[in-house]
């Protein structure tokens, strides 16, 4: 569905990424986990046309998509829900989740996919005139996977939706993740709580200072020895 | 009642800055930048609305609204040859070029019209009411009448609308408004046609009450509409509708019980008071809000 093919990024003269290259299968959650300043965050960024690959290429669905404007990459379907929420703070949870679907047109399928997000995180009913500013750390999570959500999306981006949550509402987001996943949203999940991505994920990449260390099924990494010793602090289950 | 006179005036006055104001404070809102050109943008207006009126004859709707529509043009080109190179460079940087920007729109304007004042037509015979002892004249009617109808749809566009919802994601959080698939340049181009609309009917206005226009007349309301944004909180518009009239108030008390010899200054010494006392303004938080 995405295929990345040897991309280079650069933060003026910091080479975050270098020479990477991952595919992410239809229909699968495909999982990027790292260390803190890895690139994580670059990978995604430059998928969803934040930043420009110096070089290389992106192809989504058989068409490139390297350098397109970020709006062009939502309207084709892909969608982020970015590293530390970044919900609008000053709008209302509802205006926030119109914004999601902010290139739909389709008025009547917008509030089926509105009610549909209300079903799935109740909280955000409940809340929906409130500001997202006031919500809880887990609630601003819902909140920006609900957003996304509402754009229909074929691949969804997700950086870091552990971060700062407690254990229980790790489980919960991660229980929501493979729900999205199994009603045929393919998604790209980064985490640094590797073991918590490589238990939902089908196949992963380790990204470390910007390269692809390793990569494989989510299932064989988690037990090979080299990421339990330095992502899943040298556990041996 | 000098008291209500002098309140009634200012409240004129002040309308008229808060619409100034909704400009400065709607640009600093979405791309942080004091846009000193705004000040221009109005004089502009008032010129247009000058040829719309002495060379075609327009009468006050049709002028208005040409008035708008060009500095809302005017507004566009200004931000996408000027400010839009500059967006990622350090602020001081586009400030600066902002104030070269505010200098060459006089300086072109003095260069074709020359520098001296113009009677603005009159476009209405003054008539004034007595209400209880209180002058209250159908200009400044018009006044109250054109900022309120102006506020009211600017409201409406900002919380009803899609643009309007754009504009407040932006202002929020850019990178963010770029992943719902916002179009972040579009967004800001906007921003400066609705604030540059709202300066020219200013001009527009102040052309009427105080009949004289000058290339240079943006300057001083231009400063004193800065300082009602900031007053009321930059970035904020209710803030600077609320500044706005607060300083066409206290200029105008200024006039009637002390000297209008001062009637400027008091611009300045509410500007030090609000840094000294609050520099986030009047509804600002600690963290601003914007737009
Ligand atoms: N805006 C930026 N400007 C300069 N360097 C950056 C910027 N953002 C990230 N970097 C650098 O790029 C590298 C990768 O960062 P990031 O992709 O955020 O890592 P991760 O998401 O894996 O924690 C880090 O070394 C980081 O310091
Ligand atoms: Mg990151």
């Amino acid at each position: 569905m995405l295929k990345i093919n040897n991309i280079d990024v650069f933060y003026g003269a910091i080479h975050a990424l270098k020479d990477l290259s991952l595919t992410v299968e239809a229909g699968q959650i495909v999982t990027l986990i790292g260390a803190n300043g890895a690139g994580k965050s670059t990978t995604l960024k430059t998928i969803s046309g934040l930043l420009k690959p110096k070089s290389g290429n992106l192809i989504f669905q058989e068409q490139n998509i390297t350098g397109k404007a970020a709006q062009q990459i939502v309207a084709l379907g892909i969608v982020q829900v970015p590293e530390g929420r970044r919900v609008f703070p000053s709008m209302s949870v509802m205006e926030n989740l119109e914004l999601g679907a902010y290139l739909r047109k389709d008025r009547v399928a917008i509030r089926d996919d509105l009610d549909r997000v209300f079903t799935r995180f109740p909280r955000l009913q409940e809340r929906r005139s409130q500001m997202a500013g006031t919500l809880s750390g887990g609630e601003q999570q819902m909140l920006a996977i609900g957003r996304a959500l509402m754009a229909r999306p074929r691949l969804m981006l997700l950086d870091e939706p552990s971060m700062g949550l407690a254990p229980l509402l790790v489980r919960e987001i991660f229980e929501i993740i493979k729900e999205i996943n199994q009603t045929g949203t393919t998604i790209l999940l980064v985490e640094q709580n590797a073991h918590m991505a490589l238990s939902i994920a089908h196949y992963a990449y380790v990204l470390e200072t910007g390269k692809i260390v390793l990569e494989g099924p989510a299932a064989e990494l988690a037990q090979s020895d080299k990421v339990k010793e330095a992502y899943l602090g040298g556990r041996t289950n | 009642m000098e008291f209500l006179q002098q309140l009634v005036n200012g409240l004129a006055l002040g309308s008229i800055y808060a619409l100034i104001a909704i400009g400065y404070t709607m640009v600093y809102g979405i791309v942080q930048l004091i846009n000193f050109a705004h000040g221009d943008i109005y004089m502009i207006g008032a010129f247009v609305g000058f040829f719309a009126v002495v060379k075609y004859g327009l009468p006050f709707l049709p002028t208005l609204l040409l008035a708008m529509l060009v500095c809302s043009v005017l507004g566009v080109i200004i931000e996408k040859i000027a400010y839009r190179p500059l967006r990622n460079s350090p602020r001081i940087t586009a400030l600066i070029t902002a104030i070269g920007v505010s200098l060459f729109l006089e300086n072109v304007v003095r260069w074709r019209l020359g520098p001296d004042p113009r009677p603005f037509p009159e476009l209405f015979s003054v008539k004034v009411f007595s209400l209880g002892g209180v002058q209250v004249s159908n200009v400044q009617l018009l006044i109250f009448g054109v900022a309120l109808v102006l506020i009211v749809i600017l409201q409406f566009i900002i919380y009803r609308t899609r643009i309007g919802k754009a504009m407040r994601a932006v202002s929020q959080d850019q990178d963010a408004a770029r992943l719902m698939g916002i179009n972040v340049d579009r967004t800001i181009s906007v921003t400066f046609a609705i604030g540059s609309a709202l300066a020219a009917a200013a001009g527009i206005l102040v052309g009427i009450a105080y009949p004289r226009i000058d290339p240079y007349m943006g300057i001083l309301p231009g400063l004193k509409a800065f300082v009602a944004a900031v007053l009321g909180g930059i970035g904020i518009i209710p803030g600077a509708m609320l500044g706005g009239l607060v300083m066409g108030v206290a200029e105008l008390m200024v006039v009637g019980f002390w000297s209008s010899d001062y009637r400027d200054a008091i611009a300045f010494a509410i500007l030090i008071i609000i840094l000294l006392i609050k520099p986030t303004g009047i509804l600002g938080k600690n963290q601003s809000e914007k737009v």
